[in-house]
């Protein structure tokens, strides 16, 4: 899988706010059909890093590549249609509409100017099943009736509803019970094995340890390293992401640039 | 898309079973604190047995019943158009004055210029529409909190009608057309096509839903729900129809009053428009969407100022309607018409009829509904008693208790996780 061209592909990327370099000389690639797992400590430039894929705020200067192609994301508009999905962390979901209307909000379906409700539920059924999601009961109950699981299992249905080629989760099983950790991890995985590049944010081992093909670890806004699960055990990882090394994998010495 | 799925497919054993089972299911979301309009047509209900035990003759006379139309016609589409600012988790609170200051227009123009009815309505409608477009400016644009812009403009269009007013304090109407919006009736034999059109058209526009969801595999209502509702539509409905199309001239003068009233035609047209576009339009979901949670609205690239704005803009022009109404009603313009209670009274109605004040859940429905209870009040109470002060007091609980019931259900929504 090392030779295909990756998904995504980040060389060189920084992006400072004011005096604050907070991604420097960033190197990433996320390749279709594997879990990236993105790591790292509070402030390490995760949330940046993916907000500026998504396309909400520009890097200042490197190369971003996606399906082999180079090409800048202004907005999260054009993020979406390159087929770049993010599902953020409160899951931005409206308590009062149900299930397929919360999956098609703002590119609802129409017929001339009435809303085709029953191709939206057609199709929210169809990408569900498509990730063998069977714990939701009706697509017409309002979000509000659901549990944490499923509302995540909502968000990640909506992010993969538009043929989205990259889907991005930020801490996914943060407020989850271990039941429903288990349930969106295995949609994670589904989503991956189904074909789509997946970047996983999350401060939880055991979530990496589970669902993840490689491990992209920032430190202080470099990337420590970029390594392939198997490589590493969990106890490297949380170095990596404490100190920014592991033995020979790792920065090596402070100076900037780190590389994997 | 559909291709594979042939009708022997299509099983009826993905619809709800039948009548039980939607019952079943409609307490089910009551409990759940989905509670809709049920609380105000039980109260209505209550309402119309109390004052008819207690006063009896006059109140279930069938003069009276064409009476309550009048009383809330204008209450009931001013509400409507609140109901859309309501859904935003905003508040107009100059509706009332927005209502009075377009009736004035409407009376200058007619009256004073002498112009003709159609370019006096749309004068009155334009002022709406400039009042609603400036509040939605400053709330949207500028971010000023809505009771604030409203409690301004509140004051400000108060001041507005008395300048267009001028000294003579009351500008007479005196058009046939504007005039027999409140005071005409229907022939009788156009209030039972009225009728017909109402319940055929309910029936059809249902029954192709059901079998637009059955053609795509979708599980749909049931056909003996679909008739359940259909016939209790259609015995309301001629009932009602019966009833208005009844002389109801009281004893004496020998004119004939009888016949649906006209205004009838501008709620239920009101009626089907403004529901149509909140539930069956991109725009009317987008609504929603903003007052479920503005931020993920915004994130899923609603423009949420430009809804607002929009929205603003149909309260006030609602509200526009309803000065119509009500200068076709008191066959005149003055510097009270839209206020006192009007607002207060048109937000209670909504509120009553299930909007909640939080935003998010309502529908046009709720306004006719809520502004039946509020003219019921007004109606009944003062043939009970004559002090006018326990009219305010039972008029203000209703209110509590229909604000109560809204927070309740929103508790209870958020305690079981619906």
């Amino acid at each position: 899988m090392a030779n295909d061209t990756p998904l995504l592909s980040l060389r060189g990327i920084n992006k400072s706010f004011g005096p604050v370099h907070v991604l420097q000389n960033v190197d990433l690639d996320v390749r279709a059909g594997r879990v990236t797992a993105l790591v790292g400590d509070n402030g390490a430039g995760k949330s940046t890093l993916i907000k500026a894929i998504a396309g909400i705020h520009p890097f200042d200067s490197g190369q971003v590549t996606f399906e082999g192609k180079p090409v800048t994301i202004h907005g999260p508009k054009q993020a979406n249609d390159l087929g770049i999905e993010v599902v953020y962390q409160d899951l931005a979901l409206c308590d009062n509409l149900d299930v397929v209307h919360n999956m098609f909000l703002g590119r609802e379906v129409k017929s001339g100017v009435t809303l085709n409700e029953t191709t939206m539920e057609k199709r929210a059924g169809e990408t569900l099943s498509g990730l063998s999601v069977r714990t939701l009961k009706s697509l017409r109950q309002q979000v509000s009736s659901l549990s944490g699981g499923q509302r995540q299992t909502v968000a990640i249905a909506r992010a993969v509803l538009w043929n989205s080629k990259l889907v991005i989760l930020d801490e996914p099983t943060a407020a989850l019970g271990v039941a429903q950790t288990e349930q969106v991890l295995n949609l994670v995985r589904r989503l991956a094995d189904n074909g789509l590049g997946v970047i996983l944010i999350s401060h939880n081992m055991n979530d990496v340890q589970a669902v993840a093909d490689d491990i992209a670890c920032l430190y202080l806004g470099q990337m420590a390293a970029q390594v392939e699960k198997d490589q590493v055990s969990s106890q490297q990882v949380v170095e990596l992401i404490t100190t920014g090394r592991s033995g020979d994998i790792g920065m090596q010495d402070n100076s900037m640039g780190g590389a994997a | 898309m559909s291709a594979q799925i042939t009708e022997v497919d299509v099983p009826s054993a993905g619809d709800t079973a039948g009548i039980g089972q939607a019952v079943r299911d409609y307490f089910a979301r009551v409990r759940g604190g989905d509670i809709g309009s049920l609380p105000a047509v039980l109260g209505l209900v209550a309402l119309v047995i109390l004052f008819g035990v207690l006063e009896g003759g006059t109140f279930l006379s069938i003069f009276n019943f064409a009476n309550l139309i009048n009383q809330s016609a204008a209450i009931i589409v001013l509400a409507m158009g609140l109901v859309f600012v309501l859904l935003l988790g905003e508040i107009d609170l100059s509706a009332g004055f927005a209502a009075g200051t377009a009736a004035a227009v409407l009376a200058v123009v007619l009256t004073n210029m002498g112009m003709a009815w159609p370019i006096a309505l749309l004068a009155a409608l334009l002022t709406g529409v400039v009042i609603g477009l400036v509040i939605g400016l400053l709330v949207a644009r500028l971010g000023i909190p809505s009771f604030v812009v409203t409690l301004a403009m509140f004051l400000a269009l108060q001041g507005a009608m008395l300048l267009i007013i001028g000294e003579g304090g009351t500008i007479p109407i005196r058009d046939d057309a504007i005039l027999v919006v409140m005071n005409g009736n229907m022939p009788v034999i156009l209030g039972w096509v009225l009728a017909v059109v109402i319940v055929g058209g309910f029936a059809i526009i249902n029954l192709l839903a059901i079998n637009r969801r059955r053609k795509a595999g979708l599980a749909a209502e049931s056909m003996s729900v679909w008739a359940a509702k259909v016939i209790a539509l259609g015995v309301l409905v001629v009932v009602a129809t019966y009833l208005l199309n009844q002389e109801r001239q009281l004893a004496t003068a020998n004119v004939v009053i009888q016949g649906v009233p006209w205004v009838v035609v501008v709620i239920l047209g009101l009626l089907v428009v403004l529901t149509f576009i909140l539930q069956r339009t991109g725009f009317g979901r987008h609504i929603y969407a903003v007052g479920g949670n503005r931020e993920a609205a915004r994130r899923a690239g609603i423009n949420v100022k430009g809804l607002m704005i929009t929205c603003f803009i149909f309260c006030s022009t609602l509200a526009a309607v309803a000065g119509v109404l009500l200068a076709s009603r008191d066959n005149s313009v003055s510097p009270t018409t839209g206020g006192a209670q009007t607002l207060l009274f048109a937000v209670g109605a909504a509120v009553i009829g299930g909007t909640s004040l939080f935003g998010g859940r309502g529908k046009v429905r709720d306004a006719v509904i809520g502004g039946l209870v509020i003219a019921v009040i007004a109606n009944g109470l003062p043939l009970i008693t004559q002090q006018s002060g326990i009219q305010f007091v039972v008029t203000g609980l209703v209110l509590l208790v229909a604000a109560s019931v809204d927070a309740i259900s929103r508790r209870r929504a958020s305690a079981t996780g619906r």
